[in-house]
């Protein structure tokens, strides 16, 4: 029982977070910059920072991610970072080749007031950057927002820097995927050209952060959207931003800046967010929907209705970001289920609205918290209040879960403490196949580790 | 030792104050340091004679951390000590950092070690407390007394006022205690009469009043204090005056801020029956 200090009754909380349901700006604005070709994410701010960004992506990937550091001293805080960050950039480029750097800063960096656009041109004009290379930045406090809206800020960044309007269309298509996984970005992908859509996805972390083992080290792996597709961009016939919270700003950007109109979709994830996004490509290419999407999405069909009955009416506690969340509670309302317990520690009203409408009229009693006080503590109280059948969630909720004694199926952002959850996409009717599995799986096994011997039945 | 600090809006004449102050106390065989937390570090160039100093953040930029008491410590007019923070360039990094950085880099050298044998260290502080830094000398038991300078102009007794309402966050938690106003006189009209009522309403005491003559100016082109320049000209006395004052000292006080409408009363009570 480590949480056995929890208590049913929530006290009105001002200033306090006990295990915030979020994390740090540049973890986001880290994983948006490794999905761009060549490039080498820099943390403008002191070492720990760096180090910590980087471990919670390597223990979620299982991958190696690299980053360099302004490695602050007191003195960079006194006389602020510019020496630090020149100097970084003159080393990067000379050590490390990238093709671009991706400059995110830190809480003390922002405090200080450091002005990344002068330092950036400083560098420039001093000659640090290389002919044909190039160095973006993202403001990224964490003490605003969450690791979330440094994802955004960072795809927000990537167009403000790279895009360009040539004055001549390209028929293509950007996709921005939102912080999914790179199995995810993968299917994006796949379902896009199958629907004759000429995309361009950015940030891509496909085949870098789940590249296959060769036998050798690639310092920068093959994956990424490379930075002459995302100056494209700007020659796009349209943008679709997945995800308002990560994406939208980014889009927005690319209207503002090129002129490229943009639709923002929740994420595809179930069965009603896929067809959306299946008939937002479809209106796109002008095609039929190719007979294997329509069977994929029938097979997930199908199989909603074979576990229905395991589903209906269950309790669920659900908590993470809230792209993932909206989609994830419209899914949970399709396979009959009541989600009734909704946290993210991602502060925005909208999430409030956008979840209700993902809820429609069903689970009129669900409860939607977010901001700073939405913590697992209060989740955790919630669930000692009144119960549910099943809790999903990043790895942080395995203490809850444990505690508890509720079925817990991992989802969402960071999954510590296993291994494989990036390989498989949870996006689309795959995606939506698989989540289901997951989670009947989680309530059965539940079900038949308390069985009496007498009930220990072999067919459910 | 007495650990004194002089804060008061910018322009005010704390810096100058600060210095013939100190002058006069080294005259009556005080020890005294000047630490200047300003980044503008120009808290003891009178004192100096003018000799531009190297400032503590410059040197621990330039050497690293090891740093030793004497390259950032000079002996000024009557074997002051003499310090500067300084800090970054204007626009950049952060200044009040630096105030914190630099006064715990003086602690670790022991400046202020009992074999200093020091009578009295002054902070002469930028003029706006605009963030926790600058309150750096007035926290964790620090400075003891401050002073505030301010004359009868508006804005210069508003941001007495406001200095006070910050006092009375670092008195509550610390040991912190108003010691009173330093009228540096700009010749406005009952300007005695009203900083002694604006000082009593507060709760403290109007502890001199330095009449306005340009032997100060005269003496700052020359880069030395009154005392310094012309020992025996009348604004040389009135600093000893304020020396001798603040040397017998006793009342201490947590003030008790006015607020904007008492303010602008007074000022309105005093101006107009001018």
């Amino acid at each position: 029982m480590l949480l056995r200090h929890t208590t049913a009754d929530v006290m009105e909380r001002s200033a306090l977070t006990i295990n915030p349901a979020k994390t740090c700006q540049p973890i986001g604005a880290l994983y948006a910059a490794l999905g761009v070709h060549n490039c080498l994410p820099h943390s403008h701010g002191s070492q720990g920072c760096c180090a910590y960004h980087r471990s919670t992506l390597t223990r979620h990937y299982k991958e190696p991610v690299m980053a360099g550091s302004s490695s602050f001293t007191e003195g960079s805080a006194v006389f602020g970072g510019q020496a630090n960050l020149l100097q970084a950039i003159t080393n990067m480029f000379a050590m490390y080749n990238p093709d671009i750097i991706a400059v995110h800063t830190t809480c003390l960096s922002e405090t200080i007031g450091d002005d990344l656009v002068q330092i950036i041109s400083k560098a420039r004009e001093e000659g640090k950057v290389p002919p044909g290379k190039h160095v973006i930045h993202a403001n990224t406090p964490s003490y605003i927002g969450s690791h979330v809206t440094g994802f955004s800020n960072m795809v927000k960044g990537i167009v403000t820097y790279l895009a360009e309007n040539s004055g001549r269309k390209r028929n293509q298509v950007n996709i921005i995927p939102g912080w999914v996984e790179p199995s995810d970005m993968r299917e994006v992908r796949r379902l896009s050209r199958a629907m004759g859509v000429n995309c361009n996805i950015f940030p891509d972390t496909s085949d870098v952060m789940d590249a296959p083992q060769t036998g050798r080290h690639e310092f920068y792996p093959r994956g990424g959207a490379p930075i002459e597709e995302i100056r494209h961009s700007g020659d796009s016939r349209s943008t679709l931003a997945l995800g308002p919270t990560a994406s939208e700003a980014a889009a927005l950007k690319l209207e503002e800046k090129c002129e490229v109109r943009s639709e923002v979709l929740e994420l595809p994830i179930g069965l009603v967010a896929t067809d959306r996004f299946i008939n937002a490509l479809r209106h796109r290419s002008g095609i039929r929907v190719p007979g294997f999407i329509t069977d994929e999405r029938g097979r997930l069909v199908d199989m909603i209705a074979d576990m229905h009955q395991y589903f209906y009416r269950k309790r669920v506690a659900l908590f993470g970001d809230p792209d993932q969340l909206v989609s994830l509670t419209e899914f949970l309302v399709t396979l009959d289920m009541r989600p009734v317990y909704i946290v993210t520690g991602t502060p925005g009203k909208r999430f409030e609205t956008r979840i209700r409408e993902a809820l429609g009229d069903s689970v009129p009693e669900a409860q939607i918290r977010q901001g700073p006080q939405a913590d697992m503590f209060l989740l955790h109280q919630m669930i000692k209040k009144e119960g549910v059948d099943l809790l999903i969630g990043n790895t942080y909720g395995k203490y809850i879960a444990r505690d508890e004694d509720i079925p817990f199926v991992r989802f969402g952002f960071p999954i510590l403490d296993r291994v494989g959850h990036s390989y498989f996409p949870t996006v689309a009717y795959m995606g939506a196949m698989r989540l289901a599995e997951k989670i009947l799986s989680a309530v059965m096994d539940r079900q038949d580790r308390n069985a009496p011997e007498e009930s220990f039945e072999l067919t459910m | 030792m007495r650990k004194v600090a002089i804060y008061g809006k910018g322009g005010i004449g704390k810096s100058t104050t600060t210095q013939n102050t100190v002058a006069a106390l080294a005259e009556m065989g005080k020890k005294v340091m000047v630490v200047g937390c300003d980044p503008k570090a120009d808290s003891t160039r009178l004192l100096l004679g003018g000799l531009a100093q190297k400032t503590v953040l410059d040197t621990l930029r330039e050497e690293g951390e090891d740093v030793a008491l004497e390259d950032i410590r000079l002996r000024g007019f009557g074997n002051t000590y003499c310090t500067e923070s300084g800090g970054p360039e204007p626009g950049v990094g952060c200044a009040g950092r630096g105030i914190i950085t630099s006064i715990n880099l003086l602690e670790q050298l022991g400046a202020y070690h009992e074999n200093e044998n020091l009578d009295y260290v002054f902070y002469d502080v930028l003029g706006d407390v605009v963030c926790g830094g600058f309150a750096m000398p007035i926290r964790e038991g620090k400075a003891q007394e401050i002073y505030i300078v301010c004359s009868g102009e508006m804005m210069a007794m508003y941001a007495a006022n406001n200095i006070c309402k910050g006092i009375v966050k670092f008195a509550n938690a610390g040991g912190v205690r108003l010691g009173g106003l330093i009228c540096n006189s700009r010749k406005v009209d009952n300007e005695r009469e009203m900083i002694v009522e604006l000082a009593a309403q507060l709760g403290t005491q109007m502890i001199h009043f330095v009449p306005r003559d340009n032997d100060v100016q005269r003496a700052e082109i020359n880069r030395k204090t009154v005392i310094d320049w012309k020992s025996d000209a009348p604004q040389a006395d009135e600093y000893r005056k304020l020396a001798r004052a603040i040397d017998a000292n006793q009342k201490f006080v947590i003030p008790k801020p006015l607020t904007m409408d008492t303010l602008e009363h007074l000022l309105m009570d005093y101006g107009l029956a001018a």
